[in-house]
């Protein structure tokens, strides 16, 4: 359930902030705002009235209109163009179309709100802060009297965003009201008159703005209630460094740069827990160390040996482990079978290949420990992985780490999508591998997970380690604090 | 009624629906021959006599076939990787002039020594031609479709080149008929390739050649690292990154795999068959394009390649003996095309099932 009894309400003119971790339910509770799914309960009204979307041109013709995060336009047409294509009610109902006969009133629209951008222009010429105006004008140009904007900021840089709060507060002048979805608090705080704050798809608590500090915001975000299962054994006293990080760079995927001056040790039999909202760098941490993207600068080593650059093999060859993210695609072929999938990694040993041939015998067999040894739920290892459940296909990717008699072992999200006896079986393993003296990066958006295995938190926020407590010590509220950028 | 994903796909269903599918495509063409007034049953008849059954029809299917293997095995190994090399037929006309060459060089010699040196020289002019697309591709992320088959026009006009616009070592300018007309140089008996009779049935060498790569192809792609690797990036390119494969290196071998593979098609043409670089008749064959159709109805596997490949050379054999007044010309090119539209669409029901509800 991503929403489950909200309550929510917004007044004319207003800027109402909505705050919450990843999987709160923000982005489920906006799609249920502009029509695109139906609640199976409660009820929404608009100006008093009660009203039912059944769709999403339902919403736009009420004057509910969302700004996605991921912006949906037409990039070989112009800014008109794409404004006319979602115009259902005037000049987009004719059967030619006359893009000049909007310039003037785009032209006016984006004077007014200070949404400059060129109505000729064509979409891929403009940068993402200014195809976010065009979503943004698309939305005023349908009369839109409720704007919802889903965490607009994650794409600008902090110029950008200064521009989009000037906007906001334009349009929130002349009446309307801006329902402003985000998980950064000093965002929340500098534009938001009122915030109402989601947690596990239940909002905690609609408060005023100008009364709320980031500490008790962060508070309210991560909640206060998962303080047992804390992990009590305290670990077994740490080893020596095993994977070390110095003064890490790296690009992320757009070019920028998505790690600063990461700096981060795992020793052995440690589990290190790297908490954050999600895009803040941690995939790019994880690939980083293993070689999957270069790091622009810094290094990366391994039992105190550097490893090479940009090169999965080599971080294979010094022993790093990786649970990939992305399982079905980079963590497995999904139309391979089990039992290629379990040899992935294993195929140029000697036990699995015998000079350029492989042994299909001991593949077979491997395949049949690992299914037996790991109870992966599966007719047999010839089944392609991706028919697999995510809970087993996990397994096999467990097993097949495992397998190598890693030293260290990168585990981003492990717990993703899985049911509960998934998710206790891989932390398990997790800390199984600990116990043996591995040394164990969990990379999880998920701060409970992280709160029960990890021994040391790492906080990364906008690609930098901006924290690091000592788990048994740590509590949520500071740990949430420096997640949105609130901390030190 | 429902289109949906098979959860399993039963091991009969690759068997079973590309031989529905061929069914189907003779049902259709039937239609097609009541139409134009011919009587179907007899004029299948005649087609299976003219490919198969008759005085020699085999063996001249063979001979068709032969070229459609290599081609069908080139386009198989590339394929297979998601590498869409669409260049069999220049990698094809690379390999025939290369072995042209070294089949005349080397007059004189004995011949056994001749074919090997024919055949690496072949398969080392197509690797070398298909290592262009792959290295653009691996390196520089060129499409790899669009780059081989421009290759195809050069390396055709290359051709042309050799035999109708220049005095090249491989034309033919001996006499004065050979000035008049241009032709290839022909081969010295010596380098003409062996064939082998049994029963009547000849097969040549360029033909045992094929099926012995066809044989060399299951095993590198289904017992060897080599093809491992190629199965994961051909699945999945993140995949084969995250395992440590070197992926550009692959990618540039399975192009050159593939070239050199279309290049012992070429060999095996002038060794084999043309006996000299004839630009006209091997343009105007298409084994590279046919070779892909071939590839795809096979499904990539190296076998289903050579059965393909001989029913289509027989159908195309067939074609040839029979043109004639009364029997239809077009029928062959109607039937090579309801065969592939029917087995292409016969795939929807090995990967899809479909539902009627109501």
């Amino acid at each position: 359930m991503a929403n489950d009894h909200v309550d929510f309400e917004a007044a004319e003119g207003e800027v109402h902030a909505l705050l919450g971790e990843n999987g709160a339910g923000k982005t489920t509770l906006s799609n249920i705002l502009t029509g695109l799914y139906r609640p199976d309960e409660g009820e929404i009204e608009l100006f008093g009235k009660r009203i039912e979307f059944n769709s999403p041109r339902d919403a736009l013709d009420a004057g509910v209109a969302m700004v996605h995060q991921h912006f949906r336009l037409v990039s070989p047409f112009t800014v008109a163009e794409n404004l006319v294509l979602g115009d259902h009610r005037d000049v987009g109902r004719s059967f030619v179309l006359r893009p000049r006969a909007i310039e003037a009133r785009v032209e006016e629209l984006s004077h007014r709100y200070g949404l400059a951008v060129a109505p000729r222009a064509r979409i891929w010429q403009l940068s993402v802060g200014e195809q976010q105006r065009v979503e943004i004008l698309k939305a005023l140009y349908q009369d839109a009297r409720i704007l919802i904007l889903d965490e607009p900021t994650a794409v600008l840089t902090p110029q950008e965003a200064g521009a989009l709060f000037e906007t906001i507060r334009a349009m929130a002048a002349d009446g309307r009201t801006i329902i402003f979805i985000s998980h950064k608090l000093h965002e929340v705080k500098s534009v938001a008159d009122r915030v109402t704050i989601l947690r596990r798809g239940r909002s905690v608590a609609t408060v005023p703005a100008a009364g709320a500090t980031p500490r008790s915001l962060a508070s309210l975000m991560v909640g206060h209630e998962i303080e047992a299962g804390r992990r009590q054994d305290g670990g077994s006293e740490s080893g020596e460094a095993v994977l070390e990080l110095e003064e890490v760079w790296a690009a992320g995927d757009r070019g920028v740069a998505a790690l600063r001056d990461v700096s981060l040790t795992v020793c052995a039999g440690e589990i290190v827990g790297v908490a954050g909202v999600a895009g803040n760098g941690q995939r790019e941490l994880a690939e980083t160390i293993v070689g999957m993207r270069p790091a622009t600068a810094g290094k990366v080593r391994v039992g105190g040996r550097g490893v090479r650059n940009g090169d999965p093999r080599a971080a294979i060859g010094a022993g790093v482990a990786y649970v990939p993210e992305d399982r079905l695609g980079t963590g497995v072929a999904p139309g391979l079978s089990v039992a290629s999938n379990v040899v992935l990694k294993a195929y140029r040993k000697p036990d699995v290949s015998r000079g350029p041939m492989l042994r299909m015998r001991h593949i077979r067999e491997l395949a049949e420990r690992v299914i037996e040894r790991y109870d992966v739920r599966t007719s047999g290892p010839n089944v392609p992985a991706w028919q697999l459940s995510g809970g087993n296909l996990q397994k096999v990717v467990l097993a097949r780490e495992f397998s190598g008699e890693p030293v260290a072992l990168v585990a981003a999200a492990p717990t993703r999508g899985l049911d509960v006896a998934g998710i206790e079986t891989v932390h398990s393993y997790l800390r199984d591998a600990a116990a043996r003296g591995v040394a164990v990066l969990l990379i999880s958006e998920d701060l409970d997970e992280i709160l029960m295995l990890a021994d040391r938190i790492a906080v990364m926020y906008e690609g930098a380690i901006v924290g690091e407590r000592d788990a048994r010590v740590a509590t949520v509220e500071e740990i949430g604090l420096l997640m949105a950028g609130g901390g030190d | 009624m429902r289109i949906e994903r098979r959860l399993r796909q039963p091991w009969w269903l690759t068997v079973v629906v590309p031989v529905l599918s061929i069914a189907a495509a003779f049902v259709l063409s039937a239609f097609v021959l009541l139409l134009t007034g011919h009587p179907p049953l007899r004029s299948f008849h005649r087609l299976f006599d003219a490919a198969f059954t008759g005085n020699g029809a085999l063996s001249e299917t063979v001979v068709s076939a032969t070229p459609l293997i290599f081609t069908g095995l080139a386009a198989a190994v590339a394929f297979r990787m998601n590498l869409f090399n669409i260049g069999g037929e220049g990698q094809l006309y690379a390999g025939a002039i290369t072995g042209a060459t070294v089949g005349l060089l080397l007059a004189g010699s004995p011949s056994p020594l001749i074919f090997a040196a024919m055949i690496a020289a072949g398969a080392a002019g197509g690797a070398l031609l298909g290592a262009i697309p792959g290295i653009l591709r691996a390196f520089f992320s060129t499409n790899e479709i669009i780059t081989s088959l421009m290759l195809n026009y050069i390396v055709g006009l290359v051709l042309e080149y050799l035999i109708f616009d220049s005095h090249s070592y491989l034309r033919d300018t001996s006499g004065f008929e050979a000035s008049v007309f241009p032709q290839g140089k022909t081969l010295p008996d010596e380098a003409i390739w062996s064939s082998w009779t049994i029963h009547g049935l000849v097969l040549p060498l360029g033909f045992v050649l094929a099926i012995a790569v066809a044989g060399f192809v299951w095993v590198l792609y289904s017992r060897t690292r080599f093809g491992f690797e190629v199965q994961v990036i051909g699945d999945s390119p993140r995949a084969g990154r995250y395992a440590g494969m070197r992926t550009r290196r692959k990618i540039v071998a399975v192009m050159c795999l593939s070239g050199a593979i279309a290049g012992l098609g070429g060999a095996s043409q002038t060794g084999d068959f043309r006996h000299q670089v004839d630009p006209r008749g091997l343009r105007a064959a298409n084994y590279g394009y046919t070779g892909i159709v071939v590839a795809a109805l096979a499904r990539y596997n190296p076998f289903a390649v050579v059965l393909v490949a001989l029913l289509l050379g027989g159908l195309q054999n067939a074609g040839f003996t029979l043109q004639g007044a009364d029997f239809p010309a077009g029928l062959v090119g109607v039937m090579q095309g309801l065969i592939l539209f029917c087995a292409l669409g016969g795939e929807l029901f090995v990967r899809y099932r479909v539902r009627f509800a109501w």
